[in-house]
């Protein structure tokens, strides 16, 4: 294995993660949107919400791929394989984020709601001001979590030709004839990527140990 | 697309083959994953310090694997050491082993929350060794692990769809191929999905129904 072989599949590490942060960044929000629908128990798109999430939750990120890259088209949408990929990686997680800030909203206490009513907050500057910032921090650790769970499935993007991490390191192995340190220096990359996601949600849960001590 | 999903129904002992797989895979995988997972469990749990510290290693590396990646060193890394699989041998022995680390952390998560009066119990009334695990350790803590059993289940039925890329039978490789022969991308694709869920409100359906005879027995 050359270095270049090695940069080969560091490339496919920035698309693994480029990819994995826009779905990310898109997912997130999505769920909140579709969480809100269901808490706030919107006629007709609430219980399409809830079949929404039974059905993400079942599916295979390749089937969901497959489905997306191959099914658009059909519907006359030219789907290429990176916006393919954002769209598989944003679906997916957002069923999964919207289940986290749901139970976070259900668990809201009743009484700040109405003690922000009693102060004539309208809705909008309620969600804002009292909900958000109190079901983010409950929600953090959970979502980052959720979050190391894509990466480990965001792989499935290469059924639609995208060279991630795992693709890159099975072609190097290809063409070298030696496919096992390739696959290792993808499995570190890999733990790296993890590693940082539980990093983060530690110094988050410690920033928070130290802020409520400090309240 | 009324015509799409017909072809797919003509061909559906391909799709329910292909589901049959799946499942075969899944089942078998899933139920010795678990028990792997039990062993790993007493061995993480155990006294031998450089053995669960080797079982703590396997357990956090595979954490941190995609489970495409450990299929691929399976399937293509694992030749190179002279171990040599078929497709299918690949498969299950990635879904198995693959699996196997998370069923040892749900099952030591549980088993760490067990008291320890029951522990102490057990002791006091001649259990040690197996008995011990076996009659007083195991049922609780299944019980307490059914949910996340259920859920890792779930979990297994996706990852078999990686298989797909190694070219094992199984549902989504079944839905490709009858797309990729006579192009009926959304309708074929759509059931695989639909067929996906299904499996899973039968897990949920499952769990649920062993969690209420849990708690009838608590």
């Amino acid at each position: 294995m050359s270095v270049l072989d090695f940069l080969a599949i560091l490339r496919g590490a920035v698309a693994t993660v480029s990819l994995s942060l826009s779905g990310i960044a898109l997912g997130v929000p999505l769920g909140l949107a579709l969480a809100l629908v269901r808490w706030t128990r919107v006629p007709v798109m609430s219980p399409i919400v809830a079949t929404y999430v039974s059905v993400m939750r079942a599916t295979p990120a390749v089937t969901l791929a497959l489905l997306i890259f191959f099914a658009l088209p059909n519907a006359g949408i030219e789907m290429d394989p990176v916006p393919t990929a954002i769209l598989t990686l944003m679906l997916n997680t957002a069923a999964f984020n919207c289940e986290i800030w749901r139970a976070a909203l259900v668990d809201f206490p009743r009484e700040q709601l109405d003690a922000s009513v009693s102060f004539g907050m309208g809705a909008a500057l309620r969600f804002r001001r009292i909900i958000l910032p109190q079901i983010l921090r409950t929600c953090l650790p959970a979502l980052v979590n959720e979050m190391s769970l894509l990466i480990k499935a965001s792989p499935a993007v290469a059924v639609v030709g995208i060279v991630d991490v795992t693709r890159a390191a099975v072609r190097v192995g290809a063409e070298t004839y030696r496919p096992l340190p390739p696959l290792l220096v993808a499995l570190v990359i890999y733990g790296i990527i993890v590693a940082v996601f539980v990093l983060a949600q530690r110094k988050v849960e410690q920033r928070r140990i130290t802020a409520t001590a400090a309240a | 697309m009324i015509r799409d999903f017909g072809i797919t129904w003509a061909h559906r002992d391909q799709l329910l083959n292909g589901l049959a797989n799946t499942l075969w895979l899944s089942l078998s995988s899933a139920a010795l994953a678990f028990a792997l997972g039990c062993l790993l469990a007493v061995v993480l749990m155990g006294r031998a310090r450089p053995l669960a510290a080797a079982g703590r290693y396997f357990v956090d590396t595979m954490r941190c694997v995609p489970f495409l990646l450990f299929a691929y060193f399976v399937y293509y890394g694992l030749p190179s050491l002279g171990i040599r699989f078929t497709n299918w041998g690949a498969g299950l022995v990635a879904l198995t082993l693959y699996n196997a680390a998370y069923m040892a952390e749900l099952l030591r998560a549980a088993w760490a929350g067990l008291s320890r009066e029951m522990i102490e119990a057990g002791h006091a009334f001649g259990f040690v060794g197996l008995n011990l695990f076996r009659r007083i350790v195991l049922p609780p803590v299944i019980l307490a692990a059914i949910p996340m059993i259920g859920n890792q289940l779930i979990q297994i039925i996706k990852d078999s769809a990686f298989l797909t890329i190694i070219a094992v039978p199984e549902l989504t490789h079944e839905a490709s191929s009858i797309q990729a022969t006579y192009f009926v991308p959304f309708a074929a694709f759509v059931t695989a999905v639909l067929l996906y869920w299904i499996l899973c409100l039968i897990v949920e359906a499952a769990v649920a129904g062993i969690g209420r005879m849990a708690e009838t027995r608590r």
